[in-house]
């Protein structure tokens, strides 16, 4: 039986799809079967994130009116075995998505599939709810910016009533907390929120902190999600997270300011 | 010299500026968490039919709704004006 993990936040730009994509495709590394849904309708993005994007022939909409049977939706990913994605649609509203269409699809995958990651769009509405209602986990994307904390904190709310585990009386949804875009430098000066801060605002349990990072953009702009940049610090961090997820014990890493080396200091090497 | 650190110090507060308003607005968005969504419109309209009758301030009303086993309770309290 899978589990369902919700990718969600609230807020926009604060790195759900690249959360989402790098959190399957750490899993799927581990050897988990693992599908990526992207629940984004109108304004798909996942693929592109995933670099699957020419691949695409049947979506998520055209499954739940079915127009195109779950296998033929799913893309199975270049790089890992065991790694899946089934896009938004790019053309239909919102509105095309139902919670029994939902229902069905999530059943099924849930027969084979070890995780079910779900890439939530932003904002509270239809296709936010949908993607957390059905969710067994949440990871909780929040950047240490103050819009940020306070959606997440709304999100946070949803989460314990908009849910089928809350509406029922099941046990709730386990949450957790993801920073990302997180600058030591920016902290230590004191323009940054700290990791600390947020924890104590939302007061759930952390998962793991993503460094603002070159390597992000760099990932996205190829199409390969930053989990397979071992060397990069971002790279790393997901990692770490996936294995936190699988319940390993990780020390926290990329939460302090790195003492430059004389080396980067001279020839001012920046972020990996 | 003293405007320049007058800037550096302004500036090194804004990480717990933020931290502050995050503390109000978050449990003010946790004290609404869980009621009905009519409970925001329920409170002004109330306020506008005492407001009839009495002029209070907008503060002066607070409405609350807690759930028990089988029945819920609003409370409403109003503070008047010493007339």
């Amino acid at each position: 039986m899978a589990k369902i993990i919700v990718v969600t936040s609230g807020k926009g730009g604060v790195g759900k799809t690249t959360s989402a994509a790098a959190i399957s495709t750490g899993l799927a590394l581990r050897g988990k079967k693992t599908v990526v849904i992207d629940f984004d309708v109108g304004l798909r993005n996942l693929d592109l994130i995933m670099g699957c994007e020419r691949r695409v022939v049947y979506d998520l909409v055209n499954v739940i009116q079915g127009e195109a049977g779950l296998n033929q939706a799913l893309i199975r990913d270049k790089r890992v075995e065991n790694l899946f994605i089934l896009p938004a649609s790019q053309t239909r509203d919102k509105d095309a998505l139902t919670q029994e269409g939902v229902a069905e699809i999530l059943e099924k995958l849930q027969e084979d599939f070890d995780f079910i990651l779900c890439d939530s769009p932003a904002g509270i509405e239809r296709g936010a709810q949908l993607a957390m209602y059905f969710a067994d986990e949440a990871i909780v994307v929040t950047n240490p910016e103050v819009s940020s904390v306070r959606d997440s904190d709304r999100i946070l709310g949803l989460l314990a009533s908009k849910t089928r585990r809350a509406e029922q009386g099941e046990d709730p949804i386990k949450e957790h907390l993801l920073v990302t875009r997180y600058n030591p430098e920016r902290v230590t000066s004191g323009d940054m929120l700290t990791l600390d801060d947020i924890r104590e605002i939302l007061a759930i349990n952390l998962l793991g902190l993503i460094p603002e990072s070159e390597a992000v953009l760099r990932a996205s702009n190829q199409g390969v999600p930053v989990t397979h940049d071992i060397s990069s610090d971002a790279g790393q961090a997901y990692s770490d997270t996936v294995s936190r997820l699988l319940g390993e014990d990780m020390p926290l890493r990329f939460h302090e300011l790195q003492r430059k080396g004389l080396l980067s200091r001279m020839f001012g090497g920046g972020r990996r | 010299m003293k405007l320049l650190e007058f800037l550096k110090r302004e500036r090194r507060k804004s990480a717990s500026v933020a931290k502050e308003r995050l503390q109000i607005i978050v449990a003010h968005q946790r004290s609404q968490r869980g009621q009905p969504d009519y409970m925001p419109l329920l409170e002004r309209e109330l306020l506008e039919v005492i407001r009839r009758y009495v002029h209070v301030d907008d503060d002066a009303i607070q409405i609350s709704l807690d759930s028990e086993d089988n029945c819920s309770v609003l409370e409403l309290n109003v503070t008047l004006p010493k007339s």
